[in-house]
């Protein structure tokens, strides 16, 4: 067994009072593509924004536990939260270019870390869109205005953007949900190729591409991790009564 | 048929309604133009006032007014706009903040008169600056703040909280979101409320008259805390002070304010289509 990448501890959390995380211990394997899912209010997108620390934006919350990364305590005091958001990247269920072109949307997070060298930057943008399977679309007008790509153009290069900061881990939160099936698959593909360099975490829009993508998956149920298993039998021979309700479509 | 008919009945009806709206502005534009027009020459613009302002230019007075907005543009807008980032980006939602904005909202409401005797009281008699250029930016300054500071801060929350998110995921720093990612978007509505406050502060008369405006002062001012004419308070002067004022000047003097106004206005519209087209999602 390889060291875990990411090793979650008895985490629980409560906004506003309410309890919306309880109690979650998982470990997150190095290059794989891990899955949360199960239905909608069950916690999968807190813990998610919790790998990254992106819930420090919300007000009156409260978290016990540990996330380790490599580790390290991610919520020790004297944590660099945007060294680690550099290396925890993130993609959200809907693609929001920044105001600019598709080149200042790609070099934004390196900019920002302070890299300056414009060679660099022009070889971070190739790499990067290459590596989201969007190069070839898009290399003659990386100056036009990002906002004018389709959805799925806006997507891969949302994934290209987070890829520019070659984060160690990457969050995916429902990233094909607005996406015709091209471009999921394309998407898709992309994953795979990223899971060599990166460890990955995805909520899937639907089980099947839950069951398409998974080395590993986690159901969550109410706040609670109900079953966490190796490779796909999670959608095959449930072992909990409620994971096989819901993957066997009886709920959700 | 009927439906149609009904339509455009009403269309008819708000049109009506917005013609009256629009009628008394174009009338009162109209007149000062038809009246002052005749007054506007190169010496009108260019030259001191001549025979207790009776002849000449008025000079002064539009420099005096140049130079009062100028100053209030300087201590005004990096206060304004500094003041909304905090309330909008920073402040948390405690009763402090809610004073401070309680606060805001009632320094709009408050008459200019007062801001003039504040200023009297504050800057020219406390801070000895002087019935002065400084004195009066300062009051009008503190009049356009409230303004200001409401208009930024409506449009920076108007920016999505997601861009901030996006931002933060990226490894940007809450500091470098705003400058990179919100304030952009922000500019066009903190623009116009910076104009829209300018506009105030340079058509004011009150504010001015205890703090810096000259009564006839036929110079341009040589320092800061010099005191200047101003078109507003010199206005004022012509049209009750003096008697036996030629009509076409007070005309001819409302018309280049209203001008000015007016170019500070087209000035604020093509800023903001301007950052509009370059800044789109």
């Amino acid at each position: 067994m390889t060291e875990p990448k990411i090793r979650i501890e008895n985490i629980s959390y409560a906004y506003d009072g309410a309890p919306a995380l309880r109690n979650i211990s998982l470990e997150v394997q190095p290059n794989t593509i891990t899955v949360f899912f199960g239905p909608a209010g069950g916690g999968k997108t807190t813990l998610l924004r919790l790998i990254n620390r992106l819930n420090d934006l919300v007000e009156n919350t409260k978290i016990e536990g540990r996330i380790l990364l490599d580790g390290q305590d991610i919520y020790a005091p004297g944590v660099d939260v945007s060294q680690l958001r550099r290396k925890v990247g993130m993609v959200f269920a809907l693609p929001l270019p920044l105001p600019g072109t598709l080149r200042e949307n790609v070099v934004y997070g390196p900019k920002r870390a302070g890299v300056r060298d414009v060679r660099r930057l022009v070889e971070i943008t190739e790499r990067s869109l290459t590596q989201a399977a969007l190069w070839d679309e898009v290399k003659d007008r990386l100056d036009s205005p990002a906002s004018a790509l389709s959805g799925g153009q806006q997507q891969r290069l949302c994934i290209a953007r987070s890829l520019a900061l070659e984060p160690e881990v990457l969050l995916l939160d429902e990233p094909t949900s607005g996406l015709d099936p091209i471009s999921t698959g394309k998407v898709e593909a992309a994953l795979q190729e990223a899971k060599k360099n990166y460890t990955i975490i995805i909520i899937p829009h639907s089980i099947q591409q839950a069951a398409r993508v998974a080395d590993y998956a986690a159901f969550f149920l109410m706040g609670e991790l109900i079953e966490y298993r190796r490779g796909r039998e999670i959608f095959t021979t449930p072992r909990d009564k409620r994971t096989e309700d819901y993957v066997t479509g009886r709920f959700g | 048929m009927n439906r149609y008919l009904g339509q455009r009945v009403g269309f008819t009806l708000l049109g009506g309604l917005t013609f009256i709206v629009v009628a008394p502005i174009l009338l009162v534009v109209g007149v000062i133009v038809v009246n002052g027009l005749g007054a506007l020459s190169w010496e009108f613009l260019t030259a001191m006032p001549r025979e207790g302002m009776k002849a000449g230019g008025i000079f002064p007075a539009i420099v005096g007014t140049l130079l009062l907005t100028l100053g209030t543009a300087l201590v005004a807008i990096p206060l304004g706009i500094g003041g909304a980032i905090y309330l909008a980006e920073y402040a948390r939602e405690t009763w402090f903040t809610r004073a401070i904005r309680l606060a805001i909202i009632n320094l709009a409401g408050i008459p200019s008169v007062v801001y003039g005797l504040f200023g009297l009281g504050m800057f020219v008699l406390f801070s000895q600056f002087g019935t002065s250029i400084v004195a009066g930016s300062l009051t009008l300054a503190l009049m356009t703040l409230p303004i200001i500071i409401s208009a930024s801060e409506e449009a920076l929350r108007a920016v999505p909280t997601e861009f901030r998110t996006v931002n933060a995921s990226l490894g940007g720093t809450h500091w470098q979101g705003i400058r990179q990612v919100v304030l952009p978007q922000a500019l066009p509505g903190i623009i116009t409320g910076v104009i829209l406050g300018l506009l105030r502060a340079a058509g004011e008369t009150a504010p001015i008259l205890f703090t810096v405006a000259a009564f006839y002062l036929p110079r341009l001012p040589q320092s800061p805390f010099d005191q200047t004419m101003a078109l507003p308070y010199h206005l004022y002067v012509i049209s009750t002070q003096v008697p036996g004022m030629p009509l076409q000047i007070q005309y001819g003097t409302a018309l280049v304010l209203l001008t000015l106004a007016l170019a500070l206005n087209l000035c604020a519209t093509l800023i903001r289509s301007y950052f509009r087209k370059r800044r789109q999602w």
